[in-house]
């Protein structure tokens, strides 16, 4: 063989049987993450070497069989078949089988064999089938499947090497489907395969008998007969199997899986399963009707608070180090439009994506630690009774909650949701979760204008974080029973055994999640924070205008005064920025909440982090950027009067338009890193328009709806 | 006489052999995974807000939805513990 010749390895099985573990002890850290073309089902790609050869190894989706059903099966099929766009036929198929549950993983194994796809079978968790209490014998399994077995505990690394040596030998092609109905059946079915063969001409024997197997299941878009020929054949054999005591959708699944333990029953010797008593015991406690929810509540608290608070304190730092950076930066370039660039535009927008990777690091290290060990499976037993008010699956649980923190973890969490309506539904109300950037705004507001002590405004804040729970739960509801409606799906969860989580994996996963994220959203987040800079910081105000401030600034006698003049041209240059024309552009659309241009700026330089708004009124208002001077915000705010107009001498920010501004901010997508991520997730920028359509007319009703309520009340 | 049941009509604890599944994709979808005509089933326990349940298989758990459980028909056995 070319050693430079570059071979195509595929793998396939079921979720839970350690695909991902075995990808990773394969390929390293030599891996590529992108999607399979046209949809959002992931696709890693990685590189491992034998003697002879160079590989390139393609992580298939779980799939618990090739009938296609769900967008994972389709895809695996398509692509164990060559029909993948971007992704030429694979030259070998390396099927990881879950030892200890032998069996049930044996079915989509026997599916890939019987395509007739050069298969090589790692047997994977041989520990886990010991306690299991299943004695298998790899070469009489070999001999009974017809494709060589390699026994391994991709975990300790344990047949790696031999499963290279497997695959490098090359697997022969497989036997044809070894299960048979009655002579008729069989008649009709070849005449099916007959059928198809004139219309694929290259196709193999096992290939097109797999296909007519298929087919005559029927029963979904993805198996309509390429030609009438073969359609009638189709027809005709679904009559015969019926005839002889078959029920044409669900033959193959009985016979193969009858098959299936005609085999384990030869290669397999089997004692008590301790493994699942084990497990079943866990549970006892773990899904108990008490504790079980009382536990989950606990490890949620602790994921959230690890979100919430731990995380912000390397956020702290990195914080600190964007800004040392820029300081250094700033003090070592010559003044000027460059070191604006640099420092206000390129270093603060690679600090705004930096920012975000303690949180996403902590979200995907919990979430890794519950899927690894199975707990997130129990979590979404305990969960769906509840999730299905809202029209989602328990699996939409973690997601959402981790949007608590901060939506764009929860948004990459919503891959673990296999349902693709139920994703889409999960991540079109995630940014309705009040994350961590409103809590700032919601505080500012509130201290200033809520009258009535801290009980009433503790008690507003805890309203607003639940207006967005109760939103997201109708949002979510609505969407699944009109734009998302569909069939709905029956949930089919396994309730795999419990095991320790590798650290090795949940390594390769956090790698995985954070260098994605600044691949794909980095660049977006990057780009916005520099148009938004600019948009904040120019037209320059003009040379005498500068010059003015200059003379006063050495005129001035004491710090206090410099600081108090700095901050008076902070507050015309902003006012005379493109922001703020936009500001003004957009008041006579923003009146009718009771926002004035400085607001609308607000709201718009809050696009890059909400947060920001604070910083971003503390410029407008002349106090300057300090956040924690919050104190002589307040009493700008409270002090503001309008500028022009029939309410002209009048205080801007009354009961009513706090209520709104607040009310606005439970509601409106104002977070351009959500976006970006959104794009990213669901491959096209029609969800993020839409979210964001949806969400201003949400924010725009609600605080416009808020303001008339209140002012009526007061 | 053997009469079937719905396996949602089954106590925790008790068990049953699959008789029949109704609705086809439902029934291919179960069938695939392992809920084959002739196979035992237990149910383990129900979730904490009374929905979805808990089945033991041969070497398996899995949780489907009492909607499901409705189509899925037992002979019921008798307290075998």
């Amino acid at each position: 063989m070319n050693a430079n010749e570059r071979r195509i390895a595929v793998l396939a099985g079921n979720p839970n049987s350690g695909k991902t573990t075995l990808f990773n002890a394969l390929t390293g850290l030599r891996q590529k993450v992108g999607n399979y073309a046209g949809v959002t089902v992931e696709r890693k790609t990685g590189v491992f070497e034998t003697n002879g050869a160079e590989w390139s190894l393609i992580d298939l989706p779980g799939a618990y069989s090739l009938t296609a059903r769900s967008p994972e099966e389709t895809i695996a099929r398509k692509a164990l078949r060559g029909e993948m766009e971007d992704l030429p036929k694979p030259n070998l198929a390396i099927i990881v089988v879950d030892a200890s549950n032998l069996d049930r993983n044996l079915y989509l194994a026997t599916q890939i064999l019987n395509m007739g796809v050069p298969s090589v079978i790692a047997l994977n968790m041989m520990d886990q089938a010991e306690t299991a209490g299943a004695q298998i014998d790899a070469d009489i399994l070999a001999a009974q499947l017809g494709a060589p077995v390699v026994p391994m505990i991709a975990t300790r690394g344990e047949g790696v090497e031999e499963l290279k040596a497997a695959a490098e030998n090359g697997a022969s092609e497989p036997p044809m489907r070894p299960w048979r109905l009655d002579d008729e059946s069989e008649a009709a079915l070849s005449y099916v395969s007959l059928a198809l063969g004139r219309v694929h001409k290259e196709a193999s024997d096992a290939e097109l008998d797999s296909e007519a197997v298929r087919l005559v299941a029927g029963g979904d878009s993805e198996s309509t007969p390429p030609s009438d020929e073969a359609a009638e054949a189709v027809a005709e054999a679904r009559n015969t199997l019926s005839q002889n005591g078959h029920t044409p959708e669900t033959f193959e699944a009985q016979a193969r899986h009858r098959w299936i333990r005609s085999v384990t029953a030869k290669a397999v010797g089997r004692s008590e399963n301790a493994l699942l008593s084990r497990s079943d015991r866990i549970d006892s406690v773990l899904t108990h009707r008490v504790f079980g929810p009382l536990i989950l509540l606990a490890a949620a608290l602790l994921a959230f608070q690890a979100i919430f608070s731990w995380a912000s304190i390397p956020m702290d730092w990195i914080d600190a180090g964007v800004s040392a950076l820029g300081g250094w930066v700033g003090g070592w370039m010559p003044e000027g439009a460059l070191s604006g660039l640099i420092v206000d535009g390129v270093i603060a927008g690679v600090g705004s994506v930096v920012i975000f990777l303690p949180q996403i690091l902590f979200l995907f290290f919990f979430i890794g630690l519950l899927e690894d060990t199975g707990y997130m499976a129990r979590a979404a037993f305990m969960m769906d009774r509840f999730m299905r008010g809202m029209g989602l699956h328990g699996n939409a649980f973690i997601p959402l909650l981790s949007s608590f923190a901060c939506a764009i973890p929860g948004i990459m969490a919503t891959r673990t949701i296999s349902e693709p309506k139920d994703r889409l539904a999960t991540i079109l109300v995630a940014p309705l979760m009040a994350c961590s950037a409103r809590l700032p705004v919601y505080v500012l507001i509130i201290a200033a204008f809520i009258p009535g002590g801290a009980w009433a405004q503790s008690l507003s804040l805890t309203g607003l974080y639940l207006l967005g729970v109760l939103a997201a739960m109708a949002m979510a509801f609505l969407f699944k029973k009109t734009l998302l409606r569909g069939e709905a799906a029956p949930l089919i969860l396994e309730l795999p055994p419990y095991r320790l989580p590798n650290w090795r994996t949940l390594f390769f996963r956090l790698w995985d999640r954070s260098g994605e994220f600044i691949k794909r959203a980095g660049g977006m987040i990057l780009a916005a924070t520099i148009v938004l800079w600019f948009m904040a910081s120019y037209p320059k105000l003009p040379a005498d205008v500068e010059a003015a401030y200059e003379t006063r600034l050495a005129a001035a006698e004491t710090e206090a005064a410099e600081q108090q003049i700095e901050n008076e041209r902070a507050e015309a240059a902003i006012s005379n920025s493109f922001a703020a024309r936009l500001g003004r552009w957009t008041e006579p659309a923003l009146r009718p909440l009771g926002f004035d241009w400085r607001i609308g700026v607000g709201v718009i330089a809050s696009f890059a982090a909400r947060e920001v708004f604070v910083g971003a009124m503390g410029t407008l208002y002349g106090v300057g950027e300090a956040d924690d001077d919050t104190k002589s915000l307040q009493e700008r705010l409270e002090g503001a009067v309008w500028e022009s107009g029939d309410k002209k001498g009048e205080n801007i920010y009354t009961l009513p338009t706090a209520v709104a501004l607040l009310l606005f901010y439970v509601f409106a997508l104002q977070c351009v890193s959500t976006v970006a991520v959104m794009r990213r997730e669901t491959n096209s920028w029609r969800w993020p328009a839409f979210a964001w359509v949806y969400m201003f007319i949400l924010a725009y009703g609600f605080a416009w709806a808020g303001r008339v309520a209140v002012a009526a009340f007061i | 006489m053997k009469t079937v049941h719905p396996l949602s009509e089954l106590k925790p604890g008790e068990g049953g052999v699959i008789a029949r599944i109704e609705g086809s994709v439902l029934r291919l979808r179960l069938m695939e995974r392992g809920l084959l005509p002739g196979e035992r089933v237990q149910t383990l326990k129900r979730a904490p807000l009374g929905d979805p349940i808990e089945l033991a298989l041969d070497g398996f758990r899995l949780s489907i939805r009492k909607q499901e459980a409705e189509r899925i028909f037992v002979v019921r056995e008798e307290e075998s513990k």
